[in-house]
C-alpha cells in the first residue's frame, strides 16, 4: 500500500469505479478515511464528484463530506504531477540546512509549494517530518525515502523526474 | 558450501540511504564469487550515522561493516567481508567489528527496542526466540486485574509525552461499563525529531501487536486501531503483513495462544493532519471525521472511540508492555530515576554527528546525549539549541545542559521531554526565525476549533515579523508573551497550549536573536 505516497495514476475520474471503491470499505467501522485514501489512490486526487457519492453511501449531509476532505492536508482536489516529491521542512532537516535548498529549487524552477511543472510531471509538496530526522535534509519521492539530500543530489532526482524516467 | 547469511536494513533511513542498492551489490558479489548468500532484510539497529550497516553472520557472533555504498561492495566482498574479516587498506574503516561490541550500542539499556535490528521483523520464528509471545503467554494466565496492576506497578508512564500513568488509564477502562471496548495505538507520529515509532512498526510489529493483545486482555477490548501517519509508507507496509502473519501465529484472532480470548487489529492511515497526533483528535479522524479536538470530560476512557469506553496509548507505551509482563513489574521499575521509570527510547536527531535511536534508563543528562553520545554537531560548529519533545518542545542552551532526561526535570526547567525526540542546533541558527516557526507551524496545523490556538498563532506569526523587523521591539516581545500566556491558559489541546514552550523559551534563552536594529523604511 502506497498510501497518499504516488503521484497522479490516471487522474481520468470514473463514477462507476468510484461506487466499487466507496461500497468495498463500508463493512469498516469508520470508513471515510480509508474510502478517500483509496480514491486517491486511484485517481490520484479526489474529484468533488465524490462528495455526494460518498454522502450517500455513509448518510452524511454533502458539507459534512466537504469539511472532512477539506480537512486533511493529504487530500489533493484536483490531479498531480505524474512524479510527487515531498520535502521535509520540519525543525531536524531546518538544523541542516533544507530551508536554502528548497528556495533555491522552487526559486529555479519557478514554483510555489504545492504546485506542478508546466509539463505536468513533478508536483513539489512541503512535508513536515518523515521520520529521518537523524540523516536530512530529507524528501521523498514517490514513496521512496531520501536522506542526506545535497544540492547536487537534489536536482538529480529533480532532472530525471522531469525527464520522465520512471524512478527518479 | 552453506550459505553466508547476512542482514541490509530495510528501515527507511537505511532505504534513504540506498540500502536497496547495496543489497543488489551484494547479491552480484555473491554470484561473481560462487558462494551462496542469505540477506535478511532487518530494522535498524539505530546507528543511523552507520547506516546501510550490513552484518554477516559468524562463528564468533555478528559483525557489522558501515555506512556502505554499493561500489564499497565488491572490494570489501575480495577483502572477507563474508567471513567477517578486517579488511585492510582503504576499506579498514568501513570495519565495525562484533556488532553488539560497538560503544554506541553497548552503553544503551534496550527493553522495548531490544528485538529492532537483530531479527527479521517478519519472522514468527525469530520473534519467538527472541523473547516474544512470554509476555502475553503471562497475561493470559494472570488475568485482567493482575494485569493492570502489573502495568501500574512498573511505572510506566504514557510515552506520548504527557507521561500520565499507563495502568492507571487502563484501570479506568477496565472498570468502565461496556459491551465494546477499544485499544487504539496513537503511531501519529509528527514530531520532528523523532522515529522511535516508524522504526519499531517497521523493525518489530510483533512486539506492538503483543502489548495491544495484552492491553485488550487487560481491560476486556476486542478491537484494537492502529493509528498511523501517511508519511510513514515503509512501516504501514510492514505493519499490516504483520497482523496477517499474527493471525496464523495465533497472537491474533478468535483464541489468542490457544485461549478464549479474542483480539482484533486494524491499521488505520492518518491524511497528514498534525493534530491528529493529539488522542482526541485521533479519535475523531478514526470515526472519519475532521480532526478536531474534543473537550474532555468525558475521558476517552469513559467515553472515547465511537463512544465506548478506550485505551489510547502511544505506540511506544504499549510496545513495552509485553518485557513488563515478561519479565516483571520490579525488573521495568527499576530503571529510571524519580517518578520516571524504565527506559525511554530517546530520538537523537538534526545537526548531530551520531544520530539515531538510543535506548536508556531515564536520567542521563541532555549534555550527555547530546555532546558524548551524539559527538557534537555534524558541521563542526559549536552547539547552540536543542529542542526537545517535538515543534512544541522548549529549546534548550547549553547552560541547561546538566538537566536530566525525566519529565519533571525537564518540566522544572519549562521544557517536555515528549516523546524523546531531541533535534540539534549549531551556532547558525536564528532563534527569532525557530520562534516564528513554531506560531507558523501552529497556524499551519490547527483544527481551528478553539480560538486562542487557531488565532494566537496567525498573530503570533505578525507580531514575531515586527520584532524581527525591529519595530517597537521591547512592546511587541511583550504582546508575544501575553499571546503565549492566553494560547498556554486557553487552549484546548496541547498545540495551542505548548506552542509556548518553543516561542518562549527562544526570547528568555537567546534574547540576543530578538534585538533586532530597526530596518530602514523601504520609502527611504
Amino acid at each position: 500500500m502506497s498510501v497518499g505516497q504516488s503521484a497522479a495514476v490516471s487522474g481520468r475520474w470514473d463514477a462507476a469505479r468510484a461506487r466499487e471503491i466507496i461500497d468495498a470499505h463500508l463493512a469498516l467501522e469508520g470508513p471515510m478515511i480509508p474510502i478517500l485514501h483509496a480514491l486517491q489512490e486511484a485517481f490520484g486526487y479526489v474529484d468533488e464528484a465524490a462528495v455526494p457519492l460518498i454522502a450517500q453511501a455513509l448518510n452524511l449531509s454533502r458539507a459534512e463530506v466537504h469539511g472532512v476532505v477539506s480537512f486533511y492536508h493529504d487530500f489533493r482536489r484536483a490531479p498531480a504531477g505524474r512524479h510527487a516529491l515531498k520535502l521535509c521542512r520540519a525543525e531536524a532537516c531546518q538544523s541542516v540546512g533544507c530551508d536554502a535548498l528548497h528556495e533555491k529549487l522552487l526559486h529555479r524552477l519557478g514554483l510555489d509549494w504545492g504546485a506542478t511543472t508546466a509539463d505536468g510531471a513533478l508536483t513539489i509538496e512541503p512535508v513536515y517530518c518523515l521520520g529521518l530526522c537523524a540523516t536530512g535534509p530529507s524528501a521523498m519521492i514517490d514513496g521512496r525515502p531520501v536522506g542526506r539530500l545535497t544540492e547536487t543530489r537534489l536536482d538529480k532526482l529533480v532532472a530525471s523526474a522531469l525527464s520522465g524516467e520512471a524512478r527518479p | 558450501m552453506t550459505s553466508v547469511r547476512l542482514y541490509v536494513p530495510k528501515d527507511a533511513v537505511a532505504l534513504a540511504l540506498g540500502a536497496d542498492d547495496v543489497v543488489g551489490a551484494l547479491g552480484a558479489a555473491a554470484a561473481a564469487a560462487g558462494r551462496p548468500v542469505e540477506i535478511v532484510r532487518n530494522g535498524s539497529r539505530g546507528l543511523f550515522w552507520l547506516e546501510p550497516m550490513v552484518e554477516v553472520v559468524t562463528a564468533a557472533g555478528r559483525v557489522a561493516y558501515g555506512p556502505i555504498a554499493p561500489e564499497d561492495v565488491p572490494a570489501l566482498v575480495a577483502k572477507g567481508l563474508f567471513d567477517g574479516l578486517a579488511p585492510k587498506g582503504e576499506h579498514a574503516a568501513l570495519y565495525l567489528g562484533p556488532t553488539d561490541a560497538i560503544a554506541w550500542l553497548a552503553g544503551q539499556q534496550r527493553l522495548t527496542f531490544a528485538r529492532c535490528g537483530i531479527v527479521d521483523p517478519l519472522s514468527i520464528t525469530d520473534y519467538r526466540a527472541t523473547g516474544g509471545f512470554a509476555g502475553l503467554e503471562r497475561a493470559v494466565a494472570m488475568g485482567s486485574a493482575a494485569i493492570v496492576k502489573e502495568v501500574t506497578d512498573s511505572g510506566l508512564r504514557g510515552r506520548g509525552g504527557a507521561g500520565f500513568p499507563t495502568g492507571v488509564k487502563w484501570k479506568t477502562v477496565a472498570e468502565a461499563a461496556g459491551e465494546q471496548k477499544y485499544i487504539v495505538c496513537n503511531a501519529d507520529e509528527g514530531d520532528s525529531g523523532t522515529f522511535a515509532d516508524r522504526m519499531l512498526m517497521e523493525g518489530d510489529p510483533f512486539g506492538l501487536i503483543e502489548g495491544m493483545v495484552i492491553a485488550g486482555l487487560a481491560v476486556g477490548a476486542t478491537k484494537g486501531f492502529v493509528y498511523c501517519r501517511s508519511e510513514y509508507p515503509h512501516a504501514i507496509a510492514t505493519f499490516n503483513e504483520a497482523i496477517a502473519i499474527a493471525h496464523g501465529a495465533g497472537l491474533l484472532g478468535h483464541n489468542i495462544l490457544g485461549s478464549d480470548h479474542a483480539f482484533e487489529l486494524e491499521l488505520r492511515v492518518g491524511a497528514g493532519a498534525y493534530v491528529c497526533g493529539e488522542e482526541t483528535a485521533l479519535l475523531e479522524s478514526l470515526e472519519g471525521k475532521r480532526g478536531t479536538v474534543r473537550p474532555k470530560p468525558p475521558l476517552p476512557a469513559h467515553k472515547g472511540l465511537f463512544g465506548k469506553p478506550t485505551v489510547i496509548n502511544n505506540l511506544i507505551s504499549l510496545a513495552t508492555v509485553p518485557v513488563i509482563l515478561a519479565k516483571g513489574a520490579a525488573f521495568y521499575r527499576d530503571f529510571g530515576m524519580g517518578r520516571s521509570r524504565g527506559t525511554m527510547p530517546i530520538q537523537l536527531a538534526g545537526n548531530l554527528k551520531f544520530g539515531g535511536l538510543y535506548e536508556t534508563a531515564f536520567g542521563v543528562t541532555l549534555g550527555e546525549l547530546v555532546e558524548t553520545i551524539g559527538g557534537g554537531t555534524l558541521s563542526g560548529r559549536p552547539i547552540k539549541a536543542v529542542q526537545v519533545g517535538g515543534p512544541l518542545g522548549a529549546y534548550f542552551p547549553p547552560a541547561l545542559f546538566d538537566t536530566p532526561f525525566d519529565y519533571e526535570a525537564f518540566a522544572a526547567r519549562d521544557g517536555l521531554i515528549g516523546h524523546g525526540g531531541v533535534v540539534v542546533f549549531d551556532d547558525t541558527v536564528d532563534m527569532a526565525a525557530q520562534a516564528r516557526f513554531a506560531f507558523e507551524f501552529c497556524a499551519h496545523e490547527s483544527c481551528g476549533k478553539c480560538t486562542p490556538c487557531r488565532i494566537g498563532s496567525t498573530r503570533g506569526v505578525e507580531v514575531i515579523d515586527r520584532v524581527v523587523r525591529g519595530e517597537n521591539a521591547a512592546a511587541n516581545l511583550e504582546l508575544v508573551t501575553d499571546l503565549c500566556q492566553t494560547m498556554k491558559f486557553g487552549s484546548l489541546c496541547a498545540l495551542g497550549g505548548f506552542t509556548p514552550y518553543p516561542v518562549m523559551s527562544a526570547i528568555r534563552h537567546f534574547p540576543e536573536d530578538f534585538d533586532r536594529p530597526a530596518l530602514p523604511a523601504a520609502a527611504e
